[in-house]
């Protein structure tokens, strides 16, 4: 599975590196570096051009000139801070959210129900399930459930949790809210995935050693699935950063929500403004960059539990 | 919570199981076990594999619950007692050593646990005592099975609980290091009187260490007693073929007085003592020792007090270095198998030598179960 595959890059330490070099890997490896370097690279390179730009001085919308324009990302990170700190703040929660769902799932269907094949079958298809329905019509299906007008709303008026005059969608509440579900199986795979191979005698043995089942959890489950937990939370946090459906005015979100992704849509296909847009990706492409290689190179050690 | 763990250390304590049956889905493993080890004993469980053994220690540990039935550890019933409350330690057959803990800190695990002041200097020392000192700092996955195997003890026996499970521990062992661990073990168990419960295949070492072993079969106690009395007086047939070697001689009983009884066995007529049979009546099985008996090369004059078996003819002589062990084919009875200390003059050393057996009746034991193949009049065994 990719998220396997993935969860060693990113996580475990342990992976041996072949010591042999050989052609042959050299060879095999080669119709990928080819793909990589044309399909990857190229378009990279392009957008970081792109987001050294200057307008060209026609005043045609959308004509831009070669330039070395750094002060678009100082004009980028002023001008769209709230943005940036949706979209970041927006990953935190929803990924911290998706990690407290899916760890107690995946610790059911891939330990308490090892026995019972069927029932662990069954709940891994449920997972999975939602993929089978197009992501953009299950966030539609939402905005439905939580409109103005819907009978959640209302109920939720009527106990008093929500004012008369307030209403779900448009909040930052929601956005999170479809962040975390339609990010959850792709924490939840992967927490399985480590979760099923986990040796149940340890915890015995731990608690054997006078461990209380908070502790056994504390200095033996969890050290022992932190790989599946560091491949789990990247799999979420990179792409919720850099989401724009769910925080989009025409699904969850409102203006007062916009991430990242939803300023990059409409500088790209709305203003043609594309170097403010480029530049935005490229910030956005950097700050995960860093993000992520911090917490995979702390978490690589294991001092990070 | 660690406080019904702490008021035992430093004292054995007594275990007792009452009426244990333990049942796994379409599987009974256990069917009605009782037991009582008194505390500061050193007690040896010993049985094929499958018999239940391991099953038992889980139930002692508290990592399965006995379908029926009570635990009582020190006088406490610890029945509904969580594992980690109980003041047991085990050494697991698969050893279980936490893999992301380096092997001192897998020591060191419990001694932290129970808040037990300088855990580190203590499993150091425990680390010292089964001689893996200088591998403290690796991991357990670089270590070989038989060094994982005396980390697996150090772990348990740092705790000094006042019950050590131990499911055999000392399995991967090479002789010398095995014999060694064996004194270490012992001089623990003696120096803290703590309660050992050993499980082991190896009856050897069963009847070298414990003060009491329990022969268990098809998830039951066949015999319990001290090494001597279980090897002396075996009441069962699968006892009396596990824990060394027998050959049994099956007849009707055909006479009988206040003191002994004799059976009929192809004409040939063996005497056991009263006291040394399980029943008196029927067709039982009757058995001796292949160290206890002898042969000779011409008919010896029937004495009283000797049990008298041949002609027979030598068919098979293996060389074991302390002892000879001849194979003896008596025509109606069968193979039966003498052992004859190997002092320069065995007493015949040629195949196909024509010979009598015979051995004290003291010697002899009746058995309250006859063996499988009774068919056959009588049989001997490995
Ligand atoms: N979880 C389980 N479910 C079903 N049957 C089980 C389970 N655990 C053990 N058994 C069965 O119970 C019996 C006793 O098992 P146990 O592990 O106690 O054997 P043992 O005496 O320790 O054997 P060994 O000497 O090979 O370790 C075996 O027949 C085994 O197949
Ligand atoms: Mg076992």
């Amino acid at each position: 599975m990719a998220f396997a595959a993935f969860g060693h890059g990113g996580g475990s330490a342990s992976a041996a590196a072949p010591t042999k070099k050989s052609k042959v890997a050299l060879f095999l490896l080669l119709p990928g570096l080819i793909y990589l370097g044309l399909f990857f690279m190229t378009p990279l390179i392009s957008l970081i051009i792109t987001s050294l730009e200057v307008p060209d001085g026609s005043g045609v919308m959308g004509s831009y000139a070669y330039g070395f324009a750094i002060e678009n990302y100082a004009k980028v990170v002023t001008e769209f801070w709230p943005q940036i700190s949706h979209s970041f703040g927006y990953a935190l929660i929803a990924t911290v959210g998706a990690l407290f769902i899916s760890y107690p799932l995946a610790y059911f269907i891939g330990v308490k129900a090892r026995r019972f094949p069927l029932i662990q079958g069954l709940m891994l298809t449920l997972v999975i399930a939602p993929f089978f329905i197009s992501f953009l019509l299950r966030t539609f299906a939402w905005k439905q459930i939580f409109s103005n007008e819907s009978p959640a709303v209302h109920f939720l008026q009527q106990v008093g949790i929500l004012g008369a005059h307030d209403y779900l969608v448009g909040t930052p509440f929601m956005v999170i809210f479809g962040l975390t579900y339609n990010f959850i199986p792709f924490m939840t795979l992967p927490l399985y995935s480590i979760l099923e191979r986990l040796d149940v005698r340890l915890l015995e043995a731990s608690s054997d050693l006078y461990a209380s089942p908070a502790t056994t959890f504390r200095k033996v489950t969890l050290p022992l699935t932190a790989p599946g937990i560091i491949s789990g939370t990247l799999l979420t946090f990179i792409p919720i950063a850099g989401d724009y459906v769910n925080a989009s005015g025409d699904f969850l979100g409102g203006t007062k929500t916009a991430m990242i992704g939803n300023v990059v849509e409409s500088r790209f296909l709305v203003l043609n403004d594309y170097p403010t847009a480029s530049a935005l990706s490229v910030l956005l492409m950097g700050v995960i960059l860093l993000l992520v290689g911090f917490y995979a190179k702390r978490s690589g050690t294991e001092d990070l539990l | 919570m660690a406080r019904l763990a702490q008021e035992f250390i430093a004292r054995g304590a007594d275990l007792e199981l009452v009426g244990i049956r333990k049942e796994f889905p379409g599987f009974t493993a256990i069917e009605n076990l009782d037991l009582h080890i008194p505390a500061g004993e050193f007690f040896a469980l010993l049985g094929p594999s499958g018999c239940g053994k391991t099953t038992t220690l889980r139930l002692v540990a508290g990592l399965d619950e006995p379908t029926k039935g009570k635990i009582l550890i020190g006088g406490k019933d610890v029945t509904a007692t969580k594992p980690h409350q109980r003041p047991v330690n085990t050494v697991f057959q698969s050893y279980a050593l936490f893999p992301h803990m380096s092997v001192l800190e897998n020591v060191a695990f419990g001694l932290k646990q129970r808040k037990v002041e300088d855990p580190m200097t203590k499993a150091s020392a425990a680390l010292d005592l089964v001689e893996l000192g200088h591998l403290a700092q690796r991991r357990p996955q670089q270590l070989s099975g038989g060094q994982q195997q005396r980390v697996a003890l150090a772990r348990a026996l740092v705790n000094r609980p006042s019950l050590l499970l131990l499911d055999e521990p000392l399995g991967a062992l090479d002789l010398k290091l095995r014999r060694q661990m064996q004194i270490e073990l012992k001089a623990i168990q003696m120096e803290v009187g703590l309660t050992f419960l050993h499980v082991t295949h190896d009856q050897e070492e069963a009847m070298d260490m414990a003060d009491t072993v329990a022969v268990m079969n098809k998830g039951r106690i066949e015999q319990m007693g001290s090494p001597e009395k279980l090897y002396d007086r075996p009441h069962t047939v699968f006892v009396s073929k596990f824990l060394g070697q027998s050959d049994l001689f099956v007849g009707e009983v055909v006479e009988s007085n206040a003191s002994s009884l004799s059976i009929n066995v192809a004409g040939s007529k063996i005497t056991v003592p009263k006291d040394r049979a399980e029943k008196h009546t029927g067709t039982i099985a009757v058995g001796v020792r292949p160290e206890k008996a002898n042969f000779h090369e011409s008919e010896p004059a029937p004495t009283s007090g000797v049990n008298l078996i041949g002609p027979g003819e030598i068919i098979d002589i293996r060389f074991t270095g302390v002892s000879n062990q001849y194979l003896i084919e008596i025509p109606g009875i069968g193979e039966i198998t003498v052992f004859a200390q190997n002092v320069g003059k065995s007493p015949v050393t040629e195949l196909g030598a024509k010979v009598w057996v015979s051995w004290k009746v003291e010697h002899s034991f009746g058995l309250a179960d006859l063996p499988e193949n009774s068919a056959a009049e009588s049989l001997s065994e490995i």
